[in-house]
């Protein structure tokens, strides 16, 4: 009895005992609302006939998803009435692209991973480069590992930023949780975030709150987030409910932000104009133990294991979660013949400077890692400073008239 | 492809969360200002009450009725619930906790694991639920005593496949509620948490659609506690109408039905709704007339220089299957095989060919476009957010016959869709083949043993409520180049009980002077009495622009009945 993990919810306390009717006051379905939760219903179905069609399909979950793996964990479900099904439902939905492969499936809450670890686990492996069920993920969140980092070129270096996601521990995720949950997440983040103080001192704007005055300036800012359009999020149920219990929360400096509910719990952003990376990973590493001190305070962890690191929702971002970029002005470089070779070598990846699925706009490009999981949060900020350094120089080379060949960086 | 897509893509696209959306629909120049009273019957004095919780006053009770002890009496002491075992006393020691002061052993004071052990538990928990074979039932509930308490909860208990029980502590300092899940409770294992109706009811305020208006927290407190027999719950049925605000000059429905249930199981919320939209029509007092007697149709025939189309539309579903919201894929490819095994005995000029959206080779797709055929993948918020594109495109399919004048859409919005379409003006030819169609595609799925969903109260069962009852839009293609321009076009279209859309169907502008005019009306009026109503409005507005072009002025018809 010791050892019963409990959560009570505040809102059941009444302010009085006034009835003997609010004894049993209401049995509610212990299953989330959204999804498949008639599960037990659907084994009435043989396998085959509940099987999806997955021959026209390119992403990770549908490689993995053999009829017999669907058989074996298709009986399941965790504590809180995810499905395999519903981990699957955005990879059947949306079949993929030639040229991008996608994971295609979510997580519905930190147990997801260990139920469904016959199916996770080859994901998981595939692509995070053979990360395998028996590796250990290092967390390394000390600033001060980071060697140099401070010395990008602003002129061709417009601005640095360092974003990760973070998960409540104890509740579910985005994909599954119901108003009551999503609410109560977000009620423990704001009190979290308003005991931030010093340079994280700042203020919560909730997206259904927003004053006209407000969403312009966060516009300005470029700090807004909208309701997700990607079918990839939409077929997971994400955007269930938009836009309750959504809003973001930033400090008086404008450097450090904060994403409530949008595709995870918390989506942590430090950045700033210029190529001090040095200093936005320093405020981000502080910022973020500065939360993770206060959410455990109030008794509520980050989901966190020595296997997955942390967890979120998409298996694509488990381990450090970390995105680390810089908007850098490469016109030459990027049209060189071997720009996508050195960018893998230096194992970056490029987006335009409107994020994902959009294109650069006059050579400036977003240049972040491409790993997430099984190197630490240092390794791949290093990487990305390293590796945009040596670019640069590239790219001054190349104004030059010079060859580049001797530059090019061997695998890392 | 003339740019290659990014390696890896995630979420983060530039929003235009400020830039305004309306997905085809813009507001335009309004005739009249139409003042409608929010709730007819409400006063000032009637307000929202909770039936949460009841106002008592009197003494408080003997704390001694909440002692669980006497009526968990007769239970093995190993399958007692959590609420027996926690020894609870008023004269505990007080320890502080998240609330303030609690008693010792009592449920918040627990002490807190660290972050890195809860894997271990977690692992205990999983290994169980591999092993639990669903549905769980727990033995106590098939041997529940005669204890009014013991009733209580067996009665609550067997209502749902999981078992939970939300109780309180009365005894004596704090109340506080908890969770107790048998079949996952276990030593270290997380127990869920689970909220009150009032944490999860939605956020309304900025609302437009019929389950809104309806959907007061009393009646969602009621109802969320509900599924029906598949395990189609409340927040299902409403997720499209929670996540679509609405439009402030359209108001859509709102919600959905995921089976025939559905409409018994939610029939609080749904009778209204349906009230609403269907002008009054009282599911509890009234019953619908279905007439699919072609025969009874008269002056069917248009004046073809102006109909350039004719066309009778309507849905059907399968009994026993459940609705596109909520269908697994196994039950998706059992309407279609079901559907196309009743099709495919179809003869003369009804017989035809199915074509599978998955199987489907390019040149089958194309001609199907061109025919203005094919339909594709749901794109409006208002489908796909109740979950009836999933799965896309398993278990699609277009069948159409030889001579392409009757059309079935499978597994789309509704389990089947039924289209019957001509070019011209022969309207009762197309309801006569419309009807003859439907009864030997019904007789064909009862040689098989299945039947369509249909009931006195509502008519043929479909997935959205404004499809009820005939489920039937029977239209036109018409060319009125003077009567459109007239100010008085609206109000005679509205007397006449007709819409107009454009003409790609609804939601789209009309091109030229050529509108889509159909029946508004889709409950309580059998099919024979729509397409009359359809026949005789077109023709009267036939005869108006006819009038209209001899210069002669026209009147506006009296209102019909609704």
């Amino acid at each position: 009895m010791g050892s019963q993990w409990l959560r009570v919810c505040p809102d059941l306390i009444p302010r009085t005992v006034t009835s003997f009717s609010c004894l049993v006051c209401s049995v509610r379905n212990a299953i989330m609302p959204f999804g498949n939760t008639h599960n037990n219903f659907k084994l009435n179905f043989k396998v085959e006939e509940e099987y999806p069609d997955l021959t026209k399909h390119n992403n990770h979950m549908a490689k993995v998803l053999t009829k017999d793996m669907y058989a074996k964990l298709r009986d399941k479900q965790t504590s809180s009435g995810f499905t395999v099904d519903d981990v699957i439902q955005t990879g059947v939905d949306n079949p993929g692209h030639p040229f991008i492969m996608t994971v295609g499936c979510v997580a519905g809450d930190e147990e997801s991973y260990e139920v469904f670890k016959d199916l996770l686990d080859p994901i998981i492996s595939d692509r995070h480069s053979g990360y395998k069920p028996t590796d250990k993920h290092k967390t390394d969140l000390n600033f001060e590992n980071l060697k140099g980092g401070d010395d990008l070129d602003p002129s061709y270096v417009l601005s640095s930023r360092v974003r990760t996601g973070r998960s409540i521990k104890g509740y579910t995720l985005p994909p599954h949780n119901s108003r009551g949950e999503r609410r109560a997440v977000e009620r423990l983040s704001v009190e979290a975030l308003n005991t931030l103080d010093g340079e994280f001192k700042g203020k919560y704007y909730p997206l259904n709150k927003m004053s006209d005055a407000e969403q312009e300036q966060l516009i300005a800012d470029h700090f807004l987030f909208d309701k997700p359009v990607s079918p990839l999020l939409l077929g997971a149920g994400m955007a269930r409910d938009w836009p309750d219990a959504r809003g973001i929360w930033h400090n008086d400096a404008k450097s450090f932000l904060v994403w409530v509910n949008e595709e995870d719990h918390l989506r942590v952003i430090s950045m700033e104009k210029g190529g001090n990376m040095k200093e936005v990973f320093r405020r981000f590493c502080v910022g973020l133990k500065r939360i993770e001190e206060t959410f455990k305070k109030h008794n509520h962890g980050f989901m966190w294991n020595e296997h997955l690191g942390y967890v979120l929702t998409c298996p694509s971002n488990l381990g450090t979660g970390l995105r680390g970029g810089v908007h850098v002005k490469l016109p030459k470089l990027s049209t060189h013949a071997k720009f996508e070779e050195i960018l893998t070598r230096l194992r970056l990846q490029k987006r335009g400077t409107g994020g994902v699925d959009t294109a650069s706009v006059g050579g400036v490009f977003d240049i972040s890692n491409a790993d997430r999981l099984g190197s630490s949060e240092v390794d791949q900020v290093q990487m990305v400073v390293d590796g945009v350094k040596l670019m640069v120089e590239m790219e001054k080379k190349l104004e030059k008239g010079e060859a580049i060949d001797s530059m090019i960086p061997a695998q890392k | 492809m003339s740019v290659v897509p990014p390696v890896l893509s995630c979420t983060e696209t530039e929003q235009k969360w400020h830039k305004p959306r309306t997905m085809g629909v813009k507001p335009g120049p309004v005739d009249a200002m139409v003042v409608v009273k929010p709730k007819p019957d409400a006063t000032p004095a009637s307000g929202i009450r909770s039936t949460l919780y009841k106002g008592y006053s009197g003494e408080l009770l003997d704390p001694s009725t909440l002692n669980p002890l006497p009526a968990y009496a007769d239970m093995e002491p190993d399958s007692l619930p959590l609420i027996c075992r926690m020894n609870i006393t008023s004269d505990k020691p007080l320890v502080d906790s998240i609330f303030g002061k609690i008693q010792t052993g009592s449920l918040p004071g627990q002490p807190k694991e660290s972050t890195g052990s809860a894997i271990q538990y977690l692992g205990t928990a999983t290994r169980r639920l591999a092993s639990a074979r669903l549905p769980f039932i727990h033995p106590y509930l098939l041997n529940c005593g005669n204890k009014t308490m013991a009733n209580n909860f067996a009665r609550i208990l067997s209502s749902k496949r999981n078992v939970g029980i939300l109780s309180l502590i009365g005894a004596g300092s704090l109340t506080a509620g908890f969770l107790l899940n048998h079949e996952h409770v276990t030593a270290g294992a997380q127990v869920r948490r689970v909220y009150p109706a009032s944490a999860e009811y939605p956020d309304l305020r900025k609302h437009n659609n019929c389950m809104a208006s309806h959907l007061t927290p009393a009646i969602y407190a009621k109802l969320v506690e509900k599924a029906t027999p598949n395990g189609y719950s409340l927040d299902q049925a409403i997720q499209t109408g929670v996540d679509n605000p609405g439009h402030p000059f359209i108001k859509t429905v709102g919600m959905v039905a995921g089976d025939e249930e559905s409409y018994e199981v939610f029939a609080e919320l749904l009778d209204p709704v349906i009230k609403e939209r269907h002008n009054g029509y009282d599911p509890q007092t009234m019953t619908h007339p279905t007439d699919l007697d072609s025969s009874k149709l008269t002056s069917g025939n248009f004046d073809e220089r102006y109909v350039l189309s004719s066309r009778v539309r309507t849905g059907r579903s399968i009994r026993g299957l459940s609705l596109p919201p909520a269908c697994t894929r196994a039950e998706r490819r059992e309407v279609e095989r079901v559907v196309v095994d009743a099709l495919a005995g179809l003869k003369g000029d009804l017989a035809g060919t199915y074509y599978s959206l998955t199987h489907m080779t390019d040149q089958e797709q194309q001609q199907l476009i061109d025919d203005h055929f094919l339909f594709d993948k749901p794109v409006s918020p208002l489908l796909t957010c109740s979950g009836m594109a999933r799965d896309w495109p398993d278990a699609r399919g277009i069948w159409h016959n030889n001579t392409k004048t009757f059309l079935i859409w499978i597994n789309e919005e509704d389990h089947t869709r039924v289209i019957s379409m001509e070019k011209g003006g022969n309207m009762k030819r197309v309801f006569d083949r419309f009807c003859t169609g439907l009864k030997e595609v019904e007789r064909l799925i009862q040689e098989k043993g299945w039947e369509f969903m249909w009931n006195e109260r509502l008519g043929y069962i479909l997935t959205c409520p404004s499809n009820l009852g005939t489920g039937l839009r029977a239209g036109v293609h018409v060319n009125l180049p003077k009567l459109s321009k007239d100010p008085r076009f609206t109000k005679i279209l509205d007397n006449l009980r007709l819409q107009k859309r454009g003409t790609g169907g609804v939601d789209t502008a009309a091109v030229g002077s050529t509108f889509d005019i159909s029946n508004l009306d889709r409950l309580g009026q059998s099919e024979v009495q729509l397409v009359q109503t359809v026949v005789d409005g077109v023709n009267y507005l036939i005869d108006c622009e006819k009038k209209l072009e001899k210069g002669q002025d026209i009147k506006i018809p009296p209102p019909l009945k609704k």
